[in-house]
């Protein structure tokens, strides 16, 4: 055998969730990040994981857990409660497979902002 | 979850009324499943009963293949890979560990009833003298103590996870058989299930949300596995060539919702170990499998 321990962890843990690792150069200038980016993002909102996009061509390989994110405007005419799903799905389902982005800091206020923004639009 | 399940199949696929049903119903007996008053059979029985319901072409008996079960093709592959595994080397290296006597001239055969044959079904026991899971990488530690040797790593697939990859082929087509009898077993069943169904990490997952609600489901493109025959086929080689033992797969599926592992041999790992084997009892073991 020629893998170590360590290697073991990277194998068993590679997958859906990478561990985000955020540290960026403080001075570097970033180009502004869209909400499409950290929806498809695999360290930030990886919505592809459990949901399908299907008027979005390159989304790809997109997971069979939530419902096809799609017509969200006509579904979610309050955009507030789109936004309050993304933050906390537990409240409108507390057996949720779904992350709660916001409550669980996994996302920034305004990266649900731009994300909330870009689900709205499909 | 109720609701839900339903609105999720709807979404999903082409679903009738009387699907939605089944997985009312399902998710009803997932519910009996972790009542309190539940026996342990009961709990292994409603999960069966919820998989069957929710997916009743895919027969209880393929639920030892994981993932593979709900994918003819990558199983058909499967097959062919185990027919001439890439990993048998190391399976010839764990059975020379296996034959190699101790210093004082015995073997671990000799620690076992029947040499070791058909024996690691049994496992995880509960040890009512010591109080506490004895899983069978523990019986096999054990027996190197009282032989004059050092404990092996629980963590150290070097050395447990390839003796093991060979000691548990000794026990191939045995069915699981757990056993769960009085109070401090039942506890330490209990905590194995607690853990089972209890959220965690950052992410927000229980096991339960991957490997019993979306089983069968797509996480992008990797289909979860279902609960019950997840315990039968240990060690996996992942890619045909990275060993990894079920209880450093604990680990890998609690780092990726971003929770604190617990070490592989702690007390939390044995008892979930024990509540997960249970719910596969009756179904066949077969070592050290390829997995992607
Ligand atoms: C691990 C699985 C998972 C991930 C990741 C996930 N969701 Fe969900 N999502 C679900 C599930 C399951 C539902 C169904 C409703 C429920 O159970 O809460 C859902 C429901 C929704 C809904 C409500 C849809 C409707 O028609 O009612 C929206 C909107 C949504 N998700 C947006 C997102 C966005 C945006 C992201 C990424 C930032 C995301 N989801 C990531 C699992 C997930
Ligand atoms: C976010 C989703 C997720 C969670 C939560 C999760 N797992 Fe997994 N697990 C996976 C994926 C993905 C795989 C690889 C595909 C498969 O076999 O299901 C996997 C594989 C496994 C396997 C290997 C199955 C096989 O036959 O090779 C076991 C055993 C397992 N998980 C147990 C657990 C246990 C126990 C927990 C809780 C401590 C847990 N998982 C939590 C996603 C998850």
């Amino acid at each position: 055998m020629r893998a170590g321990a360590s290697l073991f962890l990277t194998a068993s843990v590679v997958g859906m969730f990478v561990m985000a690792n955020s540290a960026v150069a403080a001075d570097a200038p970033k180009p502004e990040v869209t909400g499409k980016q950290i929806a498809f993002d695999k360290t930030k909102g990886n919505c592809l994981a459990c949901h399908a996009m299907p008027t979005v061509p390159d989304a790809e390989a997109a997971g069979t857990i939530g419902p096809p994110l799609i017509a969200m405007a006509a579904r979610f005419p309050d955009k507030a409660k789109l936004r309050a799903q993304i933050w906390d799905a537990t409240v409108a389902n507390p057996q949720t497979s779904m992350i709660p982005f916001g409550k669980h800091k996994v996302l920034t206020e305004q990266e649900i902002d731009k994300v909330t923004d870009y689900i709205y639009s499909l | 979850m109720k609701m839900t399940l339903s609105k999720l199949l709807a979404a999903n696929r082409p679903a009738t009324g009387k699907k939605i049903l089944l997985a009312l119903a399902g998710a009803g007996l997932l519910m009996g499943a972790v009542g309190v008053n539940a026996t342990p059979e009961h709990d292994r029985d409603s999960l069966v009963k919820y998989f069957k319901n929710k997916y009743p072409d895919v027969k209880k008996d393929s639920y030892i293949y994981g993932a593979l079960a709900f994918d003819p093709d990558a199983k058909a592959q499967y097959d062919s890979i185990m027919d001439f595994p890439p990993f048998g080397s190391v399976l010839d290296q764990g059975k020379a560990m296996w034959d190699t006597p101790f210093k004082n001239g015995k073997k671990y055969a000799d620690c076992f009833p029947n040499g070791g044959k058909n024996v690691a079904g049994n496992y995880p026991y509960f040890d009512d003298k010591a109080g506490k899971v004895v899983t069978f990488e523990m019986a096999i530690n054990a027996c190197r103590v009282q032989n004059g040797e050092d404990a092996f790593k629980y963590n150290d697939m070097k050395t447990i996870g390839v003796l093991t990859a060979y000691a548990r082929t000794l026990s191939d087509g045995m069915a699981m058989n757990i056993k769960v009898d009085g109070s401090a077993a039942t506890a330490a069943y209990e905590a194995g299930k607690k853990q089972f169904y209890s959220r965690r990490g950052q992410l927000n997952f229980s096991c339960a949300t991957c490997h019993v609600d979306n089983a069968g489901n797509r996480l992008r493109s990797e289909v979860l596995s279902p609960a019950v025959g997840q315990a039968t086929h240990w060690p996996v080689f992942r890619g045909g060539d990275t060993l990894v033992t079920l209880q450093e797969r604990y680990v890998g599926c609690n780092k990726q919702v971003r929770a604190v592992p617990f070490a592989a041999g702690s007390t939390e790992y044995n008892d979930l170990e024990y509540f997960h084997s249970y719910i596969s009892n009756g179904l066949p073991m077969k070592a050290a499998v390829f997995r992607k």
